[in-house]
């Protein structure tokens, strides 16, 4: 059955490129222009515009509800398949939050829980053809690391008070080597929020770049053209991975960093 | 003529949002936009989260946690109570078995008390109906010796009578008994 449905697919997808290729194919790649910001009402981009950031931000707010909400609304002891997916989520988080951060870590499981679930409706939004991915803007990605690094930073220096600079200083370390040491640690630390954020925005920019660059040589290709659009299959269910993956990263970097604030010591 | 268009609205569009050509992201103009927006989608998610969703889950999982563990205490329970009730049928049993071999024993005991009274009833029966047995077959055996006496002289009378001669009572008698002593 699956055999004869991918011939079928294949066939279909020759026959296509036959009818539909361009009578002079033209290599026209603007794999950019996905992430471009524009309004919606029309007119200049101002920082209260209502534009596709709007849009796709309100639609991950709205999965978000729906999920974790609408989806755990019957409190039902034996759950449904929405609130049995809410459930486990809310396992993964909460139980990666007390293994790397610790007992005290748990305060901050909403935080954490907002930054994952936010990260993940974004990315497998932006999977949706034609729509507009926040997560691979590094002004959003950068917010996002940044409120980390700020949050570690401040947690760490009021729960630990000087003793935070522990944090530079590798006491088990030789004496000689510890002020080299702790310029490393100190550049690491600052260089933390940067890789942050732009490990997530990276990543899926440059998997939707390669879908449009794909996609541009499948109208180019004219019969050919089912060797990319295969690619782009094979892209595609990566960077579902990918889009899955970049959010625990996040998070669990989320939750490294919050362990260093709460237990500075090496 | 298609991709001419297109690249003139690419050049538009790159000319609308000034600087960085082919990164929108580093087009700083839209930064404010992207951030004021996330900052509220942030927080609404934040609210949804804390407010509603976390706690609400948190209750279910530990609702569902309690009543495994409530079900799991019955069913102990249940198991404590079965084990009881078995060891309680076990216990009737074992005094109902000693009690009925206790009837049994005693009924036994009442039946051999009424049996044996019976056989010694009636063995005296036998018994006296044996002697008495014996004494009328003392006096058949009597009565039968008298007979054949009597039969005897009649008989020996008859042959002498027969045989021509004279029958001498007392002769005869005296022959039969000679006779009879063998």
């Amino acid at each position: 059955m699956g055999k004869l449905f991918f011939y079928v697919a294949l066939a279909l997808v020759v026959v296509s490129g036959l009818i539909f290729a361009p009578e002079h194919a033209a290599l026209a790649i603007h794999p950019m222009d996905q992430f471009n910001v524009a309004s919606l009402t029309g007119g200049a981009v101002s920082t209260f515009a209502i534009t596709n950031v709007t849009l796709w931000l309100a639609l991950a707010v709205v999965c978000v509800f729906l999920l974790m909400v609408v989806g755990s609304s019957r409190r039902a002891i034996v759950p449904s398949r929405a609130q049995s997916i809410a459930e486990l989520t809310y396992g993964f988080i909460y139980k990666m939050v007390e293994d790397v951060a610790g007992k005290d870590g748990v305060k901050f499981f909403p935080y954490i829980m907002t930054l994952f679930m936010f990260i993940l409706m974004a990315n497998f939004l932006g999977l949706i053809p034609m729509s507009f991915t926040t997560t691979s803007h590094i002004a959003v990605t950068a917010i996002l690391a940044g409120l980390v690094f700020f949050t570690v930073t401040i947690v760490g220096f009021v729960k630990n008070g000087v003793g935070f600079l522990g944090l530079f200083w590798v006491s088990s370390a030789p004496l000689a080597l510890r002020p080299i040491l702790a310029i490393i640690e100190l550049i690491s630390y600052f260089v933390r929020p940067v890789s942050h954020s732009i490990r997530l925005a990276g990543n899926v920019m440059a998997g939707h770049a390669v879908l449009k660059v794909f996609a541009g040589f499948a109208g180019a290709l004219g019969l050919f053209s089912f060797l990319p659009i295969f690619a782009i299959t094979a892209v595609y269910a990566l960077e579902v991975l990918v889009a899955f993956i970049q959010a625990y990263v996040f998070t669990i970097l989320t939750c490294v960093y919050l362990k260093d604030a709460l237990h500075p010591s090496h | 003529m298609a991709s001419n268009t297109q690249d003139a609205a690419h050049g538009a569009a790159e000319a609308a949002h000034g600087s960085a050509p082919g990164m929108p992201q580093l087009d700083f103009s839209t930064f404010g936009n992207q951030i004021f927006w996330l900052a509220i989608a942030l927080v609404a998610i934040y609210l949804i989260l804390s407010r509603v969703a976390l706690p609400r889950i948190a209750a279910v999982l530990a609702e569902r946690q309690g009543t495994i563990t409530n079900d799991l205490a019955a069913a102990e329970e249940l198991k404590a109570k079965a084990v009881e009730a078995e060891d309680a049928y076990n216990k009737a049993l074992a005094e109902a078995r000693a009690e009925a071999q206790r009837i049994a024993a005693e009924t036994r005991a009442e039946i051999q008390v009424g049996l044996d009274e019976a056989i010694a009833k009636a063995d005296e029966q036998i018994s006296a109906k044996t002697a008495e047995s014996e004494k009328a077959i003392g006096e058949i055996k009597a009565g039968a010796l008298e007979s054949v006496k009597v039969v005897a002289a009649d008989t020996a009378e008859a042959l002498v009578t027969a045989l021509g001669g004279k029958a001498d009572a007392k002769a005869v008698a005296d022959a039969v008994a000679d006779q009879l002593k063998g």
